[in-house]
């Protein structure tokens, strides 16, 4: 394929015709990819996640710049929400990259969650290995601005990255289970506003009980002032160096790969629910019968999964 | 899985209104569109550069500074040097109506002027893509 030749040699236009036709679920996207596949895994996954409006975008953006001034290729993979009832979005995370899209070693690409909670889904994991390929040394991947339990991104990547912001909540939102427990690294961002370095000591105090290996730092940045960039940076290499040395990458990819496979098996089973339109009809025909209480939601799932095992 | 329409928004050149701008990318994500916003102050490079990378079937201007007729054929004229001649280029703002036929002379498929209903902008792009 014509395709594959471009890619590989590099060409812009090929890796970003491919992440289509892989968001559009184009099967012969997917034969693509399962032969080149063995070629992907030589870049390293460095996840940014956070709540919305804690300067995900304009992080990225600076942190981006200082692995560029090293001559490393960065590839951005920026999801921003999918409407739940028209289908259509607003990504609008370029808008804080501005200075990058005219650099010729970024690859900047915003994707639609389309429904995934989490906001990672099969295709977002698929165009971090087109952009492998491409051959960025460093792939980004920017989630939605996510909640309290949005834990997919740490499925795809090396390093999590949590920005996080003052005045978000006490010291019994850092003790919470969740999103708090996935980041490597975090960073408190706005820090030049009151209550800064209390939200930081109250992650550290929260992080304090951690029995990992790995002790994540927290770091004070302003990321529109560029101020604590180069030291998050460091961080990161810390951390990427820590995987390395303690063999936890290994351990880190293979465990990604297994919720990768778990994933698309889930994927697929759901199209097989939902997508076989006798079956639609079925499920449409049980949540009526279990609205009104003559049967349960227990018994309704076991006849759709004889339903299922027998076609 | 139907394909949403993925359209670039930007505001070439150097005026700072971006209220239409962002009204038309509202009307088109509430048309199931996936929509692109790049900001203000979008060389014509920029907005190619962004173009080719998130391989958009559409890309929309909008422009009030006066300076359509230097910037709107630029980003065409580059579009068409990187292959990216399937892309359909639309403008939009306050351009005078003598000024219409140079920009489709030169590749821009269709201006919509002040008080345009956003309805006539969705439909135009949904009978004018080109299927990827």
């Amino acid at each position: 394929m014509e395709l594959v030749e471009k890619l590989l040699s590099g060409n812009k236009r090929a890796a970003a015709r491919l992440i289509t036709l892989v968001e559009n679920k184009d099967p012969k996207a997917f034969e693509t990819l399962k032969e080149i596949y063995h070629k992907s895994g030589n870049a390293y996954v460095i996840g940014i996640t956070g709540p919305p409006g804690a300067g995900k975008s304009t992080l990225t953006d600076k942190l981006v710049k200082v692995f560029r001034k090293r001559d490393k290729k960065v590839g951005i993979i920026a999801v921003d929400p999918t409407s739940p009832f028209t289908g259509g979005s607003i990504l609008g995370d370029r808008v804080r990259m501005s200075d990058l899209n005219l650099d010729p070693g970024v690859f900047i690409r915003s994707m639609g969650a389309r429904g995934h909670l989490g906001g990672l889904s099969e295709s977002t994991q698929a165009a971090v290995k087109i952009l492998d390929i491409y051959g960025c040394d460093y792939i980004f991947i920017e989630t939605v601005g996510v909640g309290q339990s949005e834990v997919d991104i740490v499925k795809t990547c090396d390093t999590t990255i949590m920005v996080m912001v003052p005045g978000l909540g006490d010291d019994i939102q850092a003790i919470k289970a969740g999103i708090m427990e996935i980041g490597d690294v975090f960073a408190v961002n706005k820090a030049d506003r009151d209550g800064a370095k209390r939200t930081a000591r109250e992650i550290n105090m929260m992080l304090d009980f951690s029995k990992s290996d790995w002790r994540p730092p927290v770091e004070l940045v302003v990321a529109i002032d560029n101020k604590g960039i180069e030291e998050l940076f460091e961080q990161v290499e810390k951390h990427k160096s820590y995987l390395e040395e303690s063999g936890q990458k290994e351990v880190r990819r293979i465990e990604n790969c297994k919720n990768e496979i778990v994933d698309l098996v889930q994927q697929k089973l759901m199209d097989m629910i939902l997508d076989k339109s006798s079956k639609e009809e079925m499920i449409n025909k049980l949540s009526k019968e279990v609205a009104a209480r003559k049967t349960d939601p227990y018994s309704a799932c076991k006849l759709v999964l004889e339903k299922l095992r027998t076609t | 899985m139907d394909r949403p329409i993925r359209v670039l928004v930007a505001k070439p050149g150097l005026d700072g209104h971006d209220r239409g701008a962002k009204v038309i990318a509202r009307a088109l994500r509430d048309a199931g569109m996936e929509v692109i916003y790049t900001g203000l102050r979008q060389t014509p490079e920029q907005i190619v550069s962004a173009a080719i990378q998130e391989d958009v079937n559409v890309v929309a201007m909008s422009i009030l500074s006066g300076a359509h007729n230097t910037l709107l054929p630029k980003v065409v004229e580059l579009l068409n040097a990187e292959g990216a001649d399937d892309v359909l280029v639309v403008g939009g703002g306050v351009i005078p109506d003598d000024d219409i036929p140079f920009l489709k002379e030169k590749g821009i498929a269709e201006v919509f002027t002040p008080g345009t209903p956003t309805q006539v902008t969705i439909d135009y792009i949904r009978d004018n893509v080109a299927n990827k």
